[in-house]
């Protein structure tokens, strides 16, 4: 086995193929769709150079500001939101219901495999305010409270595809951090109750830092996929009202789909490429600098 | 002999290799686009619009059947609000069907037709059933080109329960002051006065509201004004005419919650009785002659042209007449003869099926007698006396101004948005 992986010619064997597939569906593209930026046009009308212009005109265009401010204030929140409330399920699964929990952790996780328009649709109608109110405002109306229009208004629509995405996933990040709870020695946390820690110290100081590995990737998932938020948005407002839910990469695809304008959405691509390796390198770092202070 | 076998498998072993990438690319590959010869006569139809499907059906079990035994009639559907950049895809890949519904935005299919994408009837046998009105109509949109057939040919206006302008003591109305005042009164008595759409794409429900204010305050040309860049729609005589109907969304006069309904549910709450007004096309009418949708009856239907607006440079006489939603062919599927033969036969028998199977009136001439219904011969006259035909708020736009005036429309008519606020995200697509 050595002397195979000690040839170079063999790894270049072993590797070319994938690395030749990688390069094309995955390499290619992105640089195909980094020179678009410098072009103008779609597919009818054909493309032609317009050097910087895409740029330019990201920065007045006054529809990506808000865009963009939506996008960082979605995935901030849910991002928190799915990893705290897995966080906190995860607690449950592993202190409370222990063996019990099986049962409880199918039932949560049930939402992750159902897919995102069914997902969307169940809110649209849980929510609904008109032509017919849905459960949510008949539950709301039962103990005297009108109705609202969760859907169309931007705060409240808002606070709807958040809830959504935060119940959608959580389930998951349950079962991640779960399996991160599972690993953290029960003689450790038996000492500690002996020490005299109640629950919250207990969590605080003993489980909580021993499983902020497996915290760290979780929230680096949930980041990652939040910032490509687009599935769940599209199905159940449709970036509306308005646009006033409207997140960078519905945006992007306006433009470029329905707008036909290819290079002006590539431009946009760019933003959010640029914002995901930000947010990334961020976490990176400031996992570096935990993990230094854990090794002093 | 051993130099040999270590040639073999070093052989063996790039083969596998080439095998395996090979294999890989090919697995990612996606399927082929059409274009080659077809064995279907196919129909990109949109939800939203059913006569165009049962009148083609009609006419391929009945007056075209010797085409549809030799190409197959085969409809697909998808919804009317991605239409535009489905169209756009599929252009773009030569995979465009042999037919579909023209493009929402006319903008759109002068591009595709530039691109050499769509059939131009011009000259063709065709061509001489279109209908002049319907002719001008279509030059209007689309230049000398002809390569939209038109499958509908409407007048626009608002449509009234007139039951319920009676129960609550309200005369037509024959200004826009009185309309104002009327939906006043209808709302203080409880009543909703306008059911309109204006969830996503379908804000057009509010925003043609805003257009035909336009063009009864600044004149028929106003758009056009707008689209040869002697205008803005942020000038404050658009904006007024966007205030004027944000005030109706503010008010609450297009219902609780416009953002949240779509256009079937806009035409269920007016023929339930559930509103008093309903801005739309005449293409509806084939909807009030269906009694399983039509609660309130069709003689109860009343039409009346937008009115005038005080101290309007436009009339009440300029009607918003359309082709509506059209028939295009693709260039390439026009040049196989059974693709022609079934264009030739749309053409000479569309305008009788489709009074006969869904009282809609087309561009198309109408070769065969038909009996119609009060509602259609009404719309008829109305096409008739129409001398200045004009068009709708987002007619010259381009698509992504269309998105950004419909997806704004909802907003608006909620009364979320302001005059200011809606026609500057218009402007920003717009973009001269």
């Amino acid at each position: 086995m050595n002397s195979v992986l000690g040839d170079k010619r063999a790894i270049a064997l072993l590797l070319g193929p994938a690395l030749l597939v990688y390069s094309l569906v995955m390499l290619l593209p992105m640089l195909w769709s980094l020179g678009y930026t410098f072009f103008t046009g779609g597919v009818l009308s054909g493309f032609s150079f317009t050097g910087l212009s895409n740029f330019t005109r990201l920065f007045s265009d006054p529809a990506v500001g808000p865009s963009l401010a939506f996008t960082v204030k979605y995935a901030l929140l849910v991002t928190v939101g799915q990893v705290v409330a897995g966080y906190l399920l995860a607690l449950l699964y592993h202190f409370f219901l222990k063996r019990a929990s099986n049962i409880v952790r199918t039932f949560i996780f049930f939402p992750v495999v159902l897919p995102t328009v069914a997902v969307s649709l169940l809110f649209q109608k849980l929510f609904e305010f008109a032509p017919q109110n849905g459960l949510v405002n008949s539950a709301l109306n039962l103990v005297g409270i009108p109705s609202v229009d969760w859907l169309g208004n931007p705060d409240t629509a808002f606070i709807v595809i958040v809830l959504m995405d935060i119940w959608r996933a959580m389930g998951f990040y349950g079962v991640l951090l779960y399996t991160g709870l599972l690993d953290i020695p029960d003689d450790v946390v038996e000492a500690a109750r002996l020490d005299g820690a109640n629950t919250l110290g207990l969590v605080r100081h003993i489980v909580l830092p021993l499983s902020l590995p497996v915290v760290i990737s979780s929230a680096i998932f949930s980041i990652n996929g939040t910032l490509k938020v687009f599935d769940s948005i599209y199905a159940l407002t449709g970036g509306g009202p308005g646009t006033s839910t409207m997140p960078l990469t519905l945006y992007m695809y306006r433009t470029s789909f329905a707008g036909g304008d290819y290079g002006y959405g590539a431009t946009v691509a760019l933003l959010l490429t640029v914002l995901c390796l930000a947010v990334t390198v961020a976490i990176f770092r400031g996992n570096a600098r935990t993990q230094q202070g854990a090794d002093r | 002999m051993s130099r040999t076998r270590s040639t073999l498998r070093r052989s063996l072993t790039m083969v596998g290799a080439a095998t395996v990438t090979i294999t890989a690319l090919a697995a990612c590959s996606g399927g082929g686009g059409g274009g080659t010869a077809a064995d279907e006569f196919t129909f990109l139809a949109i939800n939203e619009n059913t006569t165009i499907p049962t009148v083609l059906t009609s006419l391929s079990e009945n007056e075209c059947s010797a085409q549809n035994d030799a190409l197959p009639l085969k409809i697909n559907k998808q919804a009317q609000a991605s239409l535009d950049q489905q169209l756009q895809l599929l252009g773009g890949q030569d995979a465009l069907p042999s037919a579909f519904i023209s493009a929402n935005s006319p903008d759109l299919m002068k591009e595709l037709s530039a691109a050499g994408k769509v059939a131009d009837f011009a000259g063709t046998d065709v061509s001489d059933q279109i209908l002049p009105v319907a002719a001008s109509s279509l030059e209007g949109l689309y230049g000398d080109e002809e390569i939209v057939l038109p499958s509908e040919l409407n007048i626009e206006g608002i449509w009234y329960n007139e039951q319920l302008l009676e129960d609550n003591g309200v005369e037509v109305p024959e200004s826009w002051g009185d309309l104002t005042d009327s939906f006043a009164t209808l709302s203080d008595a409880g009543v909703q006065p306008i059911s309109a759409a204006g969830q996503g794409g379908d804000g057009w429900g509010v925003t043609r509201w805003v257009g035909a204010y336009i063009f009864r305050d600044l004149g028929p040309d106003a758009m056009r004004a707008v689209d040869e860049g002697d205008a803005k729609v942020t000038d404050d005589d658009y904006v007024a005419a966007a205030d004027a109907v944000g005030e109706l969304g503010a008010e609450g006069y297009f219902g609780p919650s416009p953002s949240s309904i779509d256009y079937a549910t806009a035409m269920s709450t007016f023929l339930s009785g559930d509103a008093a007004y309903y801005y739309m096309g005449s293409w509806a009418v084939s909807n009030f002659n269906d009694d399983t949708q039509n609660k309130i009856g069709a003689d109860n239907i009343g039409f009346l042209p937008f009115p005038e607006v005080d101290g309007g440079k436009g009339s009440a006489d300029q009607t918003p007449a359309n082709t509506g939603t059209g028939i295009s062919f693709s260039a390439s599927a026009f040049e196989d003869d059974r693709v022609k033969d079934w264009a030739d036969c749309i053409a000479e028998n569309y305008g009788t099926v489709a009074l006969r199977e869904a009282s809609q009136i087309s561009g198309f001439t109408v070769n065969d007698e038909v009996e119609t219904s009060d509602l259609t011969q009404m719309v008829q006259e109305q096409i008739d006396a129409t001398d200045q035909s004009i068009a709708w708020f987002e007619a010259l736009m381009s698509p992504a101004a269309t998105t950004a005036s419909q997806s704004n429309g909802g907003p608006l008519g909620a009364g979320q948005l302001d005059g200011v606020g809606f026609m500057s995200a218009v402007q920003s697509s717009i973009g001269n």
